[in-house]
């Protein structure tokens, strides 16, 4: 299973709560946090994500990669995609 | 032998239920759950003050059973007794240490027309701690590094080839994490003291830990499984609450067991996930775990399948268990009448009265 499918298969609630079906672990998340994921679920391409949390927030582009970047190490540390997971 | 699943007479075993509690009561509970059952549930336990014993709505009838350590004699003798009185179709045995004296006793229970389904006593060796390392090099499954000690001097020398830290175990019971030579003599000494020899010291391998129910079909095959992560431990470790997963390396694990084992009846299949994604089985116990009324409540009633196996029934294909079914467990104090105890302390059984509440028409 690639990672794409592995983030699709999480059960996701509206508050934020999200549950590892593979692992049972669950955790909650802040709603920055939902964004990026929802985002992450529908592509694997780094300019497209970025993309799409720009359309939600009014920030920066910096910010916006930093909070990218700082969810998919956290991704990766949680077990939640590979290693190896990146944005193309 | 009744054939109507649904008005099965069936007997289930261990109803000690403290914080470490026994199978019977979740069991129990499972069969009461089963659509459409309106059997008799019959509890058989060993000591009077067995939690289970009181607790209402569960077994129809509760008898106390002798000790195993008493001998298949002296329980073949009681069941006999009880069935002559409270006929009963099948029973569950649930506790480890019971399972060869049922073994024992299955030819003269068939004679009375009670069935069971329970692993060979050829199943229940290839599974044990002491041959569990063989097991994995027959089957392709990873097993941790074992060995089986008999003397205190063998610990001397055994880190060489399972370095600290490893699990000093009993053969049935118990495990202690140990560091260092001197906690592996105290943790040898004190599971001889508790459980007898042999000793098994089992290497640990590092990861987390998953649990699978499973029930096998005596063919090589699987009549179904739930896979679940603890959530909650007690301080002995124990689990007081999981939830069901998805895993399917866990299900390759377990169906790999049945192939390899041939494995017929319930049984708790412990594995442990390491960092790399790579699956070690640390331990078959051979029955249902304390945890299996999850499995009702995942939709996939393991008990229920297995009452009906043990009857010589076909039971029908179970359900996929729900994802994200959890269990959190609860202790109650349960309200009973010192004429219960009684019942249970002099005669050694407790025949509830049904409650006389009728359905409304």
């Amino acid at each position: 299973m690639n990672d794409i499918d592995r983030l699709r298969d999480l059960a996701l609630s509206e508050t934020g709560f999200l549950f590892d079906p593979y692992s049972g672990a669950t955790f909650s998340l802040n709603p920055t946090a939902v964004t990026i994921l929802r985002a992450l679920r529908g592509s694997a391409d780094r300019v497209a994500v970025l993309e799409t949390l720009k359309r939600e927030f009014d920030v920066q582009s910096a910010d916006l990669e930093h909070d990218l970047d700082e969810f998919i190490a956290l991704l990766r540390r949680e077990g939640l995609v590979s290693r190896e997971f990146g944005l193309s | 032998m009744s054939r109507d699943a649904t008005t099965l007479r069936v007997a289930v075993t261990a109803l000690n239920a403290t914080d470490n509690p026994a199978p019977g009561v979740s069991v129990l509970r499972a069969l009461r759950d089963a659509p459409g059952f309106r059997g008799r549930l019959i509890g058989l336990s060993y000591d009077a003050l067995d939690a289970g014993l009181y607790a209402r709505g569960l077994a129809d009838a509760v008898y106390l059973v002798p000790y195993p350590s008493l001998g298949p004699a002296a329980l073949l003798e009681r069941l006999r007794a009880i069935h002559a009185r409270d006929p009963f179709d099948v029973v569950l045995p649930n506790v480890d240490s019971e399972l060869l004296s049922y073994l024992e006793i299955a030819p003269e229970l068939a004679e009375l027309g009670v069935g069971m389904y329970l692993p060979t006593r050829e199943q229940l060796e290839l599974r044990s701690k002491v041959h569990l390392e063989a097991l994995g090099e027959q089957s392709g499954i990873s097993v941790p590094r074992a060995a089986t000690v008999s003397t205190a001097q063998e610990l001397f020398k055994l880190h060489d080839r399972i370095p600290y830290p490893f699990f000093v175990k009993g053969t049935f019971y118990g495990a202690v994490l140990v560091h260092s030579l001197d906690e592996a003599l105290a943790a040898f000494h004190a599971t001889v003291a508790k459980w007898g020899l042999p000793v098994i010291v089992q290497q640990r391998i590092d990861g987390e830990e998953y649990d699978v129910v499973a029930v096998g079909d005596g063919e090589g095959g699987l009549v179904g499984a739930v896979p679940m992560k603890k959530t909650i431990l007690t301080d002995k470790g124990k689990g007081w609450g999981g939830v069901a997963v998805k895993d399917p390396g866990l299900l390759d694990m377990t169906r790999a067991f049945m192939e390899a084992t041939r494995w017929r009846g319930p049984c708790e299949v412990e594995v442990m996930k390491d960092r790399d994604g790579g699956y070690h089985l640390l331990e078959i116990n051979p029955r249902f775990p304390a945890w299996v009324y999850m499995s009702a409540g995942a939709g996939h009633n393991l008990p229920w399948a297995v009452a009906q196996l043990a009857a010589g029934l076909r039971p029908e294909r179970l359900e996929p268990y729900r994802v994200g079914t959890m269990f959190v467990r609860i202790a109650l104090d349960q309200i009973a009448d010192i004429s219960d105890f009684e019942k249970i302390a002099t005669a050694g059984e407790l025949v509830r009265e049904p409650s006389g509440e009728e359905e409304p028409s």
